[in-house]
């Protein structure tokens, strides 16, 4: 009897560990409801225009709180990031988006920087080959100028030598 | 024998073309003309009371039509006294206003003299949708979208109320919610007894 019972339990638990790791889509159900992780990955590319200058993930505010349900939602129902950053543009206007998009005078945002920074570094080198130019010319002129006092010095000696000379 | 000159010739201490520097100088002076700008804008507040309001179009909330269309037109209602109110299911004092604006929709709607437009501001529609449900709000309403229409008026907040006059120029403006209803009534009979 004990046996039979010990029979019947090794089969049952047989069974269901066949079950659960045979047919893993009934184990797991599908869940399509996005975390707040999934959320807030597209909510911190986005800007909350009602309260200036706070991302979307962390902003406190009701209307902030009623996005991220609308991001949820759209997740939900299977948008992607980029057509829910393109509804958000259209609904709220492209200021929502941390990075905005590169057209008319967003266009100055990309490029005045880099350009700034180029113009800057070309002055900068300008300045430094300008300096070291400069110093070369004046290592010249001193040597030269060296060169002219030796020149004279030779000759005053050839004067004084003269005159001593003469006077002896 | 022949010094080298220490001092720079012409073509060296000549800098940069004349060209580059007025280039410079134009995008300089451009982008501080758009600064400008944008600080001017920034601190001009809200469109002004004799200003003529530039024609907008606001499409409305499925199921909100005026005139059987569910969009309007600024230009389409000249002749009309327009009142255009902004708002969210958001702001809390927004709910302070909304049934006075409801019933005073009723009471003038039947003239045809006066339309109410709510233009629904940085919102989500099914927010929205709860909010017009719960105040029963029953005047064309639609999402203000990209936030052009209140770009245009240059609102500050919400709930702010812009009267326009049947000739499109701006005569009132509200900021805040009305206290009661007889304020509406006592700016439209005004504007209706000119």
């Amino acid at each position: 009897m004990k046996t039979e019972k010990k029979w019947l339990y090794g089969f049952i638990l047989a069974a269901l560990v066949i079950i659960a790791f045979t047919n893993p889509g009934s184990a797991f159900a599908q869940d399509n409801t996005p975390t707040d992780n999934d959320v807030n990955a597209i909510a911190r590319q986005m800007f909350c225009p009602v309260c200036e200058n706070t991302p979307l993930d962390v902003c406190p505010t009701e209307a902030c709180k009623d996005w991220r349900e609308l991001i949820r939602l759209k997740l939900t129902e299977g948008w992607t990031e980029q057509q829910i950053k393109t509804y958000f543009v259209e609904q709220y206007g492209a200021r929502v988006l941390a990075e905005p998009p590169m057209q008319g005078l967003n266009l100055l945002m990309y490029i005045l920087p880099p350009a700034l920074m180029l113009a800057g570094a070309a002055f900068l080198g300008k300045a430094f080959l300008s300096m070291r130019q400069n110093a070369e010319r004046s290592k010249i002129s001193i040597e030269n100028d060296k060169a002219a006092e030796s020149a004279e010095d030779k000759y005053a000696n050839l004067i004084e030598d003269e005159i001593n000379k003469r006077e002896a | 024998m022949q010094q080298p000159s220490a001092e720079p010739t012409g073509s060296e201490r000549k800098g940069m073309p004349a060209a580059v520097q007025a280039v410079i100088w134009v995008l300089l002076l451009g982008l501080l003309a758009l600064v400008a700008m944008g600080l001017k804008r920034t601190q001009q507040g809200t469109v002004q009371i004799g200003d003529k309001i530039p024609d907008f179009s606001l499409v409305f909330f499925d199921g909100y039509t005026y005139e059987g269309k569910n969009e309007v037109q600024l230009s389409d209602l000249q002749g009309k006294i327009v009142v255009i109110n902004f708002w969210a299911s958001w702001c809390i004092p927004c709910e302070d206003e909304a049934a006075a604006l409801e019933s005073a929709w009723n009471a003038y709607k039947d003239s045809g003299e006066v339309v109410f437009i709510g233009a629904d501001y940085v919102d989500t529609e099914p927010e929205a949708r709860k909010y017009l449900e719960k105040f029963n709000i029953t005047f064309p309403n639609g999402p203000d979208l990209g936030t052009r229409i209140s770009q245009m008026f240059r609102i500050k907040g919400v709930p702010e109320t812009y009267f326009i006059d049947k000739q499109g120029v701006l005569h009132y403006i509200q900021i805040g919610p009305f206290a009661s209803e007889d304020d509406i009534h006592t700016i439209l009979d005004g504007m209706l007894g000119q």
